[in-house]
């Protein structure tokens, strides 16, 4: 075990490396959520979000904080384990005595990081250029944490499975990229969600990113813009409750489904 | 015992045979080429000794281990040279060589084995810098980084310039004299010649032949090739009494033979040969 953590780290490294040094992943799955703060933020910067006294840039901040989980696993991996799977990397270390273990464990720690950093970066955005407001209260810093912690978890298992859908690493983008994308205009992340249809509303309830946003929203948000959620309430229990369930379904779908090989050899 | 040992493989993707009973033994430290046209059987055999693919039916051992059941000690102790491979790009070969050290339990030194494959001056050089040759060198670098008691070589020298495919040579037989047990395919006949202690040759998923370089397809027989050149343009013949072909040859031509040679066929004829005799097998096999 100890063997499989200790490889496990050395892939975070090298997971990190690749994911930083390859100038597609470093802007597509990094660099974007900050652009899009820049760009959304000043544009829209001192808007007031209905009436609420919220600044559309700390709405924004809390979408994209969100997104960013969705990003830098979600996206990150469902684009990269393709093109991994083509490319001979997963091929190279099937043949190599590393724990498959450890390679997962790379994976997750490369998430993690990326994720940390992102935040970071966003926060020092918003702070410096649109003046945004940090969590005053450790219960929001807490709230921080484990829903960011539950959700890069849940993502990274969806992100996994959701690897088996690109049938070439080239067609990967094509593939993850607009699912990201809807799921982001319909959770609440560029628009306040409960002013969208109420179909749309429905829909992106069945996913991860709109209980993330909205609880990214009860940590970057005062209590009193509550009034624009749908019950008038964070909800936290349920954020929790689906964040929990996708990642049983997560779990159980990247066994069942992940593939060393691409499809057709063997 | 055997490092290798093959009974009877075969393999069918849809309705290509891709491997029609295969049986190879290769001893402990010996070195086994397998020669054949592309598509022929060699990679897939080769990735079901690797435990890459399953076999349909027959039994194969690597190191006493059937490869579908080879736990990670069993791994530590095999280097794989894949046929190709673009991955990696993002790290430097210093980088990537020094990893994948970490994966067994008594690796060679790194900068001794980047050394060794001649990048030394590509060390802290982006693999996807690299050119053809020297990205197929990192490969060989991570097929023996982990120091392998069997190391499967898949056309390792593609793409190598001639010097850099000697230097290659000198590598393996540093492995070869380390009692490393090496299975090579590969298109380069002399590097088979110079390489292996057998070479086997594989058409349509069998081995037609498998002997020493040197007795190969009666290469030993005394047969020997004469060319020359007349009328109806280019001309040669195998025959076990050159000098009897020449003398003949003498008494047509008034004064010298045209473009004369008499050769030992090298292993390339050989190989040639065997390939066309187990074409016409086929057909004549095909027509009755």
């Amino acid at each position: 075990m100890s063997r499989t953590l200790r490889l496990g780290r050395a892939r975070v490294g090298i997971e990190l490396r690749q994911f930083f040094r390859d100038r597609e992943s470093a802007v597509f799955n990094f660099a974007l959520p900050m652009v899009l703060l820049v760009i959304f933020g000043s544009v829209f910067a001192n808007q007031d979000m209905g009436g609420s006294g919220v600044t559309f840039a700390q709405y924004f901040l809390a979408g994209m904080i969100a997104s960013g989980v969705l990003y830098t696993s979600f996206q990150n991996l469902a684009i990269a384990i393709p093109m991994e799977r083509e490319d001979g990397t997963l091929k190279r270390l099937q043949g190599t005595p590393m724990p498959k273990a450890s390679y997962f464990i790379g994976k997750i720690g490369m998430v993690f990081v990326a994720y940390i950093a992102q935040v970071l970066l966003l926060l020092v955005v918003g702070v410096l250029f649109f003046h945004i407001n940090l969590p005053s209260t450790a219960t929001q810093w807490f709230t921080f944490v484990w829903v960011s912690v539950l959700g890069l978890i849940a993502c990274t298992l969806l992100g996994i499975a959701y690897s088996v859908v690109p049938r070439s690493g080239k067609g990967a983008s094509a593939l993850v990229a607009p699912v990201v994308l809807i799921l982001q205009f319909t959770s609440g992340v560029f628009f306040i969600f409960t002013q969208l249809p109420q179909w749309m509303q429905t829909f992106a309830s069945l996913f991860p990113l709109k209980w993330l946003t909205q609880a990214m929203r009860s940590v970057f948000l005062p209590d009193t813009a509550q009034a624009l959620e749908a019950t008038g309430t964070w909800e936290l229990g349920k954020c929790a409750l689906v964040l929990v369930i996708w990642t049983v379904v997560g779990f159980v779908l990247a066994l069942r489904v992940f593939r060393w090989t691409p499809r057709g050899a063997g | 015992m055997s490092a290798i040992s093959v009974v009877n493989l075969t393999k069918r993707y849809g309705d290509h045979q891709a491997l029609d009973g295969i049986s190879l033994e290769v001893a402990d430290g010996e070195c086994v080429a397998l020669l054949g046209p592309n598509g022929a059987g060699k990679t897939t055999a080769t990735e079901i000794l690797e435990g890459y693919r399953h076999a349909d039916s027959g039994e194969a051992r690597v190191l006493g281990v059937d490869p579908q059941n080879g736990d990670l000690a069993w791994r530590a102790r095999l280097g794989i040279v894949l046929q190709t491979s673009r991955d990696l790009g993002d790290l430097t070969v210093r980088e990537a060589v020094r990893h994948f050290a970490r994966y067994y339990p008594s690796p060679r030194d790194p900068d001794e084995v980047i050394a060794s494959v001649g990048l030394t001056e590509k060390t802290n050089a982006r693999n996807d810098k690299l050119s053809g040759g020297q990205r197929r060198r990192l490969d060989v670098a991570l097929g023996v980084i982990g120091s392998p008691d069997v190391l499967f070589l898949d056309e390792p020298t593609t793409g190598f310039d001639p010097e850099a495919r000697r230097e290659f040579w000198e590598l393996i037989d540093a492995l070869k004299a380390a009692g490393t047990t090496i299975l090579l395919t590969t298109h380069y006949l002399e590097e088979a010649e110079h390489l292996a202690e057998r070479v086997a040759v594989i058409a349509s998923g069998r081995i037609i032949a498998c002997d020493t370089p040197s007795k190969i397809g009666g290469r030993n027989s005394g047969e020997a090739i004469v060319s020359w050149v007349d009328e109806g343009g280019e001309r040669s013949e195998r025959t076990h009494s050159p000098t009897r072909l020449v003398n003949e040859l003498a008494s047509r031509f008034p004064g010298e033979i045209p473009d004369l040679t008499v050769r030992r066929p090298t292993l390339e004829d050989t190989y040639l040969a065997l390939l066309d005799e187990h074409a016409d097998n086929e057909r004549n096999g095909a027509q009755s």
